[in-house]
This record gives structure tokens, C-alpha cells and sequence, in this order.
């Protein structure tokens, strides 16, 4: 039931700004927004996609490939693929969410297949839909959310959200940096699917996921869950953005002078990299990779290799030296908490898709980066887009809401001072990168860099930009330094090792913490036990 | 990071400018400007889309580089990454060539 005639409306608005009308915005154009730009169009509704970068091209999916976390509908293998990630994720999955998401993303795929994206065929013909290739993924996305009949902003951040009177979100605004100048979308809903947050660590196409989309919730009132699970790094050469940890299975790892680093690997051995590199260089090889392995990869892959191919290096029999870029929450767990089979938040009118939502419900409280991911995308995108449509039909006419502009930090100044994106952009990043901080986690050191961060908070909670140019730059920056707070408030709070989250202090799991971790809030950070119970969630609404 | 557009290939097309996720490229009234080198996550996505295989992005993510066009012209190094892709007439059979598949797992 497409609707490509019942397209979001133009309005006129004041001189320098584009306004529309529309059911449903979706903020965000990675898979999780145009899922559920293209779910929500399906759903009768009249939808604003508004994405920061280009939709398409932004992303951590669209620079890489992904794994898929698609298993045939056979017993067994579903049975298979829940139980081998449970004892990983510290058993905080949800089984009936696992099961969800896995026809869900089945269904997706498939869907992929008739829209005519280009899956491989194995040696016996079958059709192989387990990956996906980053930017033949999105620039199909692209051109079906088109066809949906969304209409699409690109270079077009948003910096706050809109609600009415009762706290119900009502849409959002933000700027078209390309245009210069500012737009507003009067929305009945409103879907968050901005990401998860990177600190601009240059990991591979996640420039743009500085947790904005987090920030604009939380000062609507959203709450988070899961934010201790954010310690993911990635393998990169030293000098490069590609990371794509998975090729690292066929390396050894060696130091300075060539001996092998006991124990370093991609897998269950990445914390001993993370030591090695505190004492200095270390190398990688992928020496184990046979020469059909070599071939898949080339094929597979092609710009793993850019960075080896442009720089004269032979990844296979030469050593390089390499790097752990920080992921955050984009192949960690946490986001926005998630309060129904809709994917609504605990904000009415507001939605969470994809890396900005909780991962929780499938991946516990480990990394869900790739496959998990990916597949959490399709599913939670589709069920956010049609949540939110059907929030917005049962609302019905909003002819003469008022609506109000949620935004604090960065856009406003309350005490005349300006606050300096790029010197609290590396502030930041200074207590979220080291790994004695992040990835090896201990209560005082936590404690001291909550301090600092905290302090960084209060000094740039009350100012504004320092002009319309560095706008988008204060609103990330302060993002950044709010999603730096929960996660480290959260890792506190767990005093245990579970999943992702090690504590040097608590080295064991203990089940006295075999619960979810909620938090929220700005100028006070809090967090809350949450207990596991999957009743808690209602019935699928579909 | 993104280093060159090579003025002889350049049409003014603009796709660059569209597409650059992070905004590293102003419009002109001729070849597209590098105004923000400093914000390019080094994604290869614009040589990606280049039509005319005009862009070079080295693969070293945290400083410039000095690159020599007419060497990286004569070596075909610009475009490469789109051939691989299978995004070139000539390479369209490497779109579905995904072997991923056969890594999974290991």
C-alpha cells in the first residue's frame, strides 16, 4: 500500500528557513532510517527522512560491508544462532525479541532480493544473503525510500526536537549547512535513527555518529540502557580509517623487534593488543590466509586493501603496524531504551531504530558490530516506521498544536560564554579513547574522569555556539561529552565484568548484576537497576 | 584523506559535493574546492562516485599527504577503487562477486 501521491507537505515558513507538514520525520539515513522512512510510507504515512550527510552515503554501513544476521527459518539453526550468542552477551538478550529479529530481518532480506540488490550465488546456486556491500546496500536504500515517496533532506542536521504542550513530540529542526540556512518539520512522530556515537575516532565511515541524535532525545526526556557496553575498538592499520576486524582472524600479531605478542588476536584476544600498543608499536601479518582465502577477501572486501594497495604494502607477507580505534556505541550495545514491540521510546511520539536504539534486547551485553547490528537495523527500522505511522493516525489532525523547541547545550548562551567545540571535542575524546579509561575500566579511574567530564559539562551547559558556522560543531561536541557521562555513570555502576564490560576491580560476572542498567539525564546524570523481565514488553502490535 | 580533483578529469558534475558525508567540499563556479580536509574520515565514498575517476583519497586518515597526480594517473590508481567495486562498465560482474560467505566463520 505505498502512498507515493500523499507527500510531505511544503509550508511557507519564515525567510530563511523550509518548513513541512508531515506524519512522520525520520532522522537519520542509514539502514535503520530509510527502513523506516520506507515502513512508515508503507503505512500510509506522509514522511521527512532529514540526515545529516548524505542519505546514502553516511553511515557506518554504507563506507564498509556488513554481515547479516540471516538464518534460514529451520529450527535448529534459529535454536543455534540465539543460544551461541547468549553466554557472550552475559544472558541479557531476550529470547522472544531474538526470534523476532530474526524473521523480521529474513523477511527485509528478501525484500532486498525482489528490489534486485545484487546477492551472490554459492557453488550450488543458492542465493547467499548473510552480507551485504556497504555502498551498493545504500544507494539501493536511496533510491527505494525515493520511490516510497519520502521526501529526503540531505546535509540537513537536526538540532532539536519540537513537542507539544503535554510533552508529545512534534518534530524537529535543524540546519541545511550546504543551503545555509535553517529547516523545521512539524511532525506527529518522530523516529530516531542518527547512530550511535564514534567520538570522531575515524573509524570507518562513523565521522557523522557523534550521538546527536541521543542528545536531542535525552533533552526530551528520553531515557538510555546498556550505555556500560561501549567499549568497542577496531583493528586499523596505524595510519588508516578501515577497520574491518574480521580479516584479522588470518593475522599474527608481533612487536617492535618481531616476536610474537602471546596471546593477541581479533577474537578473545584484542584486550592483549589493547596492552601491547600502551608499550608501543604493534604489527600485524596476515600470514594465515591461504591463497583462496586471499581471493575471497580481495573480492569481498576491496577497501580493506586500498590503504595497503596505496601505500605499497602486501598485507599477506609484510608486516604493518597497526591501531585499536575506539566504536563506542556503534558496535557497542546501549541506546535509546526501548519500552515496545514499536520501538517507542519512553517519550511519546518518539521512536529509536538501528545503532541509536538499545541492542540489548538481541546482543546482551555484547558488541553486536556487523551481523547484529545490520540485521537490528532492518527490524527495529521497520517496526519504528510503522509504530510511528500508526501514532500519527491515531492522533489525527493537528491543526493549531502549539509547538516548542527542546534544545539546551550549544544553542543558546545563558551565561555569555561561547563554548569552543574542537578544544571540547578533544577533551572528550581524552577521557573516552585512552584504554586504560575505557577499555580496561576500574571504579577511580572512572570516577576521576567523571569528574573531569562533568566539569566539562557544567561549563558548557549554559553557553552557546560562538557563531552559526560552528552550530552543528558545538551541538556534537556537547553530545559526545553526554554520551561520554552515561556510558562512564553506567560502567560504574556495574561493578562486575559482563559481556564487553571489564573491570579490572570486578573481574568476574557476579549475578547479583544479572539486570539492565538504565540512565538518563544532563546537568544530573542517574542510572537505575532494571530487572530482566521479557513480560515487561507487550505483545507484537503488527 | 581526500587529496586531489584532478582539474583535466573534473566536469563540475558536483557529485562530490552531494555525497561527501561529511561536508569536506564547497561548490564553485568551477572545479568543486577541498574546503575542509580536516573533517574528511577518509571513506573513499566521493572517488567511489566520481563519474570521471577525477578524485584521490590517500589512505592516510590523520594527515595530508603530498601525492604525484600524473603518477597515480599513469598507474591507474585513480578509479581503482570503483573498478573493484564493480561500479564501472567494464567491472559490473564484480557487484555480486561477495564471498564473504566463505570468510564467515573462521
Amino acid at each position: 500500500m505505498t502512498n507515493p501521491s500523499g507527500r510531505a507537505e511544503k509550508l511557507s515558513g519564515s525567510a530563511g528557513s523550509l518548513v513541512f507538514g508531515a506524519d512522520v520525520l525520520v532522522l537519520g539515513g542509514g539502514p535503520a532510517g530509510t527502513w523506516a522512512a520506507i515502513s512508515a510510507a508503507e503505512h500510509g504515512a506522509r514522511v521527512v527522512l532529514a540526515d545529516k550527510g548524505f542519505c546514502g552515503t553516511s553511515g557506518a554501513t554504507a563506507a564498509a560491508g556488513t554481515g547479516v544476521w540471516y538464518v534460514d527459518p529451520d529450527p535448529e539453526r534459529r535454536e543455534a544462532a540465539m543460544a551461541g550468542r547468549e553466554k557472550l552477551g552475559g544472558h541479557l538478550q531476550d529470547r522472544r525479541w531474538m526470534t523476532r529479529v530474526l524473521d523480521r530481518t529474513y523477511a527485509q532480506s528478501n525484500r532486498l532480493a525482489d528490489w534486485g540488490y545484487p546477492y551472490p550465488a554459492d557453488e550450488d546456486g543458492k542465493s547467499q544473503r548473510n552480507s551485504l556491500q556497504g555502498p551498493e546496500y545504500m544507494r539501493l536504500m536511496r533510491k527505494r525510500t525515493k520511490q516510497s515517496g519520502v521526501t529526503i533532506l540531505d546535509h540537513a542536521p537536526a538540532l532539536e526536537l519540537l513537542v507539544d504542550g503535554s510533552g508529545v513530540v512534534a518534530g524537529a529542526a535543524g540546519l541545511r549547512r550546504q543551503k545555509g540556512d535553517r529547516w523545521a518539520v512539524n511532525a506527529k512522530a518522530v523516529v530516531i535513527a542518527t547512530g550511535g556515537c564514534a567520538f570522531l575516532s575515524k573509524t570507518l565511515g562513523s565521522n557523522v555518529l557523534t550521538g546527536d541524535g541521543y542528545l536531542l532525545a535525552a533533552e526530551a526526556g528520553a531515557e538510555f540502557t546498556s550505555m556500560e557496553f561501549s567499549n568497542a575498538y577496531a583493528i586499523s592499520p596505524a595510519f588508516g580509517s578501515v577497520t574491518k576486524t574480521l580479516f584479522y582472524s588470518w593475522a599474527s600479531f608481533t612487536d617492535e623487534q618481531g616476536s610474537v605478542i602471546p596471546g593477541a588476536s581479533s577474537k578473545g584476544g584484542r584486550s592483549v593488543i589493547a596492552r601491547a600498543l600502551r608499550k608501543g608499536s604493534v604489527y600485524a601479518q596476515l600470514e594465515e590466509a591461504d591463497a583462496e582465502t586471499q581471493r575471497h577477501m580481495r573480492v569481498s572486501q576491496p577497501n580493506f586493501f586500498l590503504p595497503f594497495d596505496r601505500t605499497g604494502i602486501d598485507p599477506f607477507t609484510q608486516r604493518f603496524p597497526i591501531t585499536l580505534r575506539l566504536e563506542g556505541t556503534v558496535r557497542g550495545t546501549g541506546g535509546l531504551r526501548i519500552i515496545d514491540d514499536s520501538c517507542a521510546t519512553t517519550v511519546p511520539g518518539l521512536y529509536a531504530a538501528g545503532d541509536a536504539a538499545t541492542r540489548e534486547l538481541i546482543c546482551g551485553g555484547f558488541t553486536g558490530g556487523g551481523s547484529h547490528n545490520a540485521a537490528w537495523a532492518m527490524s527495529s527500522g521497520y517496526w519504528a516506521g510503522q509504530g510511528a505511522a500508526e501514532f500519527a493516525y491515531q492522533l489525527g489532525s493537528t491543526n493549531g498544536r502549539q509547538a516548542f523547541r527542546r534544545g539546551t547545550v550549544g544553542l543558546h548562551s545563558r551565561n555569555g560564554r561561547q563554548l569552543q567545540p574542537d578544544v571540547l571535542t578533544r577533551n572528550v575524546q581524552d577521557e573516552v579513547f585512552p584504554y586504560e579509561l575505557n577499555y580496561f575500566r576500574e571504579a577511580g579511574r572512572l570516577g576521576e574522569s567523571l569528574r573531569r567530564l562533568d566539569g566539562l559539562w557544567s561549563n558548557a551547559s549554559k553557553a552557546g555556539p560562538s557563531d552559526e558556522q560552528h552550530l552543528l560543531r558545538a551541538r556534537e561536541a556537547a553530545a559526545m561529552l553526554a554520551t561520554a557521562r552515561w556510558m562512564y555513570r553506567s560502567a560504574l555502576a556495574r561493578q562486575e565484568s559482563r559481556g564487553m564490560h571489564r573491570r579490572d576491580d570486578y573481574p568476574e560476572q557476579d549475578d547479583r548484576y544479572l539486570h539492565l542498567v538504565t540512565t538518563g539525564g544532563l546537568d544530573e546524570v542517574w542510572t537505575s537497576a532494571r530487572p530482566l523481565v521479557s513480560a515487561q514488553y507487550s505483545e507484537a502490535a503488527e | 584523506m581526500i587529496e586531489i580533483i584532478d582539474a583535466e578529469r573534473c566536469t563540475s558534475c558536483e557529485i562530490c559535493v552531494s555525497v561527501c558525508p561529511t561536508n569536506v567540499f564547497d561548490k564553485t563556479d568551477g572545479i568543486p574546492r577541498i574546503a575542509r580536509q580536516g573533517d574528511c574520515q577518509t571513506c573513499f565514498l566521493c572517488e567511489l562516485y566520481c563519474p570521471e575517476d577525477a578524485l584521490f583519497v590517500s589512505p592516510f586518515a590523520d594527515a595530508p599527504q603530498e601525492v604525484d597526480v600524473a603518477a597515480l594517473k599513469e598507474a591507474a590508481v585513480l578509479g581503482s577503487y570503483r573498478r573493484a567495486v564493480g561500479w564501472t562498465d567494464e567491472s559490473r560482474h564484480l557487484r555480486d562477486a561477495d564471498r564473504s560467505y566463505r570468510l564467515f566463520g573462521h
